[in-house]
């Protein structure tokens, strides 16, 4: 029987030059439920759709807040995605106090990035079966990163991780030139269509399975300088599906729903 | 000569009587990093419409070692370093200005160097600000005295803070921090401050303070310190930070001394009332 000799570990490459635990912890970001996010010139979106493991359980969290400029999204294993999410709470927390500064947000980026890729690097180890979209703002305006279990990171004006995550960036590539100069709430419709575009058949989005969450900087003349991280889960985002609703009946946002007609 | 090393290097016996070896410690904790020993004096701050100026001399005194257990007011001046910089530009919206021990400067100076490369390594627009600045330096000191082993300066931070308005900022070996529109460290808090207290009296908003109104008092509290205070001297440094630029000029001269006024103290030296 053929059985694979190179996936023992992480540090032993493959004859082809692949390091084939990394593969499957990226595996495992494929696996998770699918996150959204986006970025226009003020704001910062980022949705998730929850899934719960069985009828009677709770819903996995998708979003969580790192601190009231930064919110990360997760796809693949949540518990894996607690360990990372409290470092950057620590190191967050860190930059205001000894700075008294909000961390930028490519800083914190980049220390989970060697974090993950030591993990690729020493026997023993194993690398994170999670992906991250990171959402944030700081002196340079919002920002959007990617994170892969490899420790590969990339700035983003807009990406989709997770279980079929490929239709909603298909979405987000054919509307990406709308997203720059479009309201915050256009940017927040935008994410929730991309996000339905990943669903199968059977499913729609629910105020129970959708997480919303929304950081960007202040409008100009506010006391602020940054509007804080908003997380909308539950009741809170039947207004934005609405408005989704709204706006495919209508078809203002594009094209989409002529097709009734061909 | 001598053949008992125990007695090299002090007072002879014969000429100034037994040694008191109570001045050499042979028990309990390290003490030589709770006093300084090249020090610089005052910092002068002021806050002005649009910016902050501020200045040091240019003076490290040296108080000899062997004279820390009788530190008394007159020894430990030896003016020995004339050209120590003290004010320390960090990135291009602050200067720090210091007092207190050199060697602790220094040291400070190569931590800020190391963040300021740190910061210029990454991250577009995100740069530390005079008051994020203050802040760690602050926890520094805190931390420092915390272990025993404090870093014996006085600095005041001037910049902007993050909305843009002029900071000037105190921060001290214990990490008390201190803020007012003019400040000043060492001798200069004494001196100084009465100075800037009464041409920019508190219900004078800083609005209507010019640039050229705040260097000018500036340079009459360096002028007043050299009268006065025995560890400074006539050359100094100046910093006008402002929204564009940093003017920092590090070789002042003080102008138009009169030393007039002396001739009126009595009570010193030579001089009998």
């Amino acid at each position: 029987m053929f059985r694979n000799n190179y996936d023992n570990d992480a540090v032993t490459f493959s004859p082809q030059g692949r390091i084939f635990q990394v593969e499957y912890a990226q595996e495992a970001v494929k696996q998770g439920s699918v996150v959204v996010g986006l970025v226009n010139k003020t704001h910062a979106v980022l949705v998730g759709l929850k899934r719960n493991a069985e009828e009677l359980s709770s819903y996995q969290k998708k979003l969580i807040e790192i601190d009231s400029h930064m919110a990360i999204a997760i796809a693949g294993l949540a518990s894996d995605a607690r360990v990372l999410s409290n470092f950057m709470k620590q190191q967050s927390l860190g930059s205001k106090m000894t700075y008294g500064r909000p961390i930028p947000v490519e800083r914190v980026v980049n220390q989970i990035a060697d974090r993950a890729q030591t993990n690729t690097q020493h026997y023993g180890k194993r690398p994170y079966g999670v992906g991250l979209l990171v959402a944030g703002v700081d002196d340079a305006g919002p920002h959007l990163f990617e994170f892969q279990p490899s420790g590969m990171i990339q700035e983003m004006v807009a990406c989709a991780i997770g279980a079929r995550s490929q239709m909603a960036r298909t979405y987000l590539e054919r509307n990406l030139d709308q997203f720059a100069d479009c309201s915050r709430d256009q940017l927040i419709n935008h994410g929730l269509r991309a996000l339905k575009e990943t669903l199968s058949q059977d499913k729609e989005l629910t105020v129970d399975n959708t997480s919303v969450g929304v950081v960007g900087l202040a409008p100009e003349g506010s006391k602020a300088r940054i509007e804080s991280f908003k997380l909308y889960e539950g009741q809170e985002t039947l207004p934005l599906l609405e408005a989704l609703e709204r706006s495919e009946s209508s078809g203002t946002m594009e094209e989409e729903s002529m097709e009734v007609d061909s | 000569m001598d053949h008992f090393p125990g007695t090299w290097g002090r007072p002879r016996n014969d000429v100034y009587g037994a040694y008191d070896p109570s001045y050499l410690q042979s028990t309990g904790p390290k003490t030589h990093t709770s006093s300084p020993a090249v020090t610089g004096t005052s910092v002068v701050g002021v806050v002005f419409n649009g910016g902050v100026v501020i200045a040091t001399d240019n003076l490290a005194s040296l108080t000899p070692s062997f004279l820390l257990p009788l530190r008394t007011a007159s020894y430990g001046s030896l003016a020995r370093f004339t050209d120590t910089k003290r004010l320390r530009v960090f990135g291009d919206q602050a200067v720090v200005g210091f007092g207190g021990d050199v060697s602790d400067m220094q040291y400070i100076d190569r931590l800020l160097e190391s963040i300021d490369i740190r910061e210029n390594y990454s991250s577009h627009g995100n740069t530390l600000n005079a008051k994020n600045l203050h802040t760690y330096l602050a926890k520094v000191f805190y931390k420092r005295r915390s272990e025993f082993n404090p870093l014996w300066n006085h600095v005041l931070v001037a910049g902007f803070d993050s909305a843009g308005k002029p900071f000037l900022s105190s921060a001290d070996l214990l990490g008390t921090t201190f803020s007012a529109p003019h400040l000043a460290t060492g001798f200069g808090a004494h001196l100084a401050v009465p100075i800037l207290r009464r041409l920019f009296p508190e219900e004078r908003p800083v609005e209507e303070i010019s640039q050229e109104e705040a260097v000018e008092a500036l340079k009459q509290c360096m002028k007043v310190l050299f009268y006065r205070d025995a560890r400074s001297t006539d050359k100094y440094s100046i910093a006008v930070i402002t929204k564009d630029k940093i003017d920092l000029k590090e070789d002042e001269q003080l102008e138009k001394q009169s030393w007039a006024f002396a001739e009126k103290i009595k009570g010193y030296g030579r001089q009998t009332v």
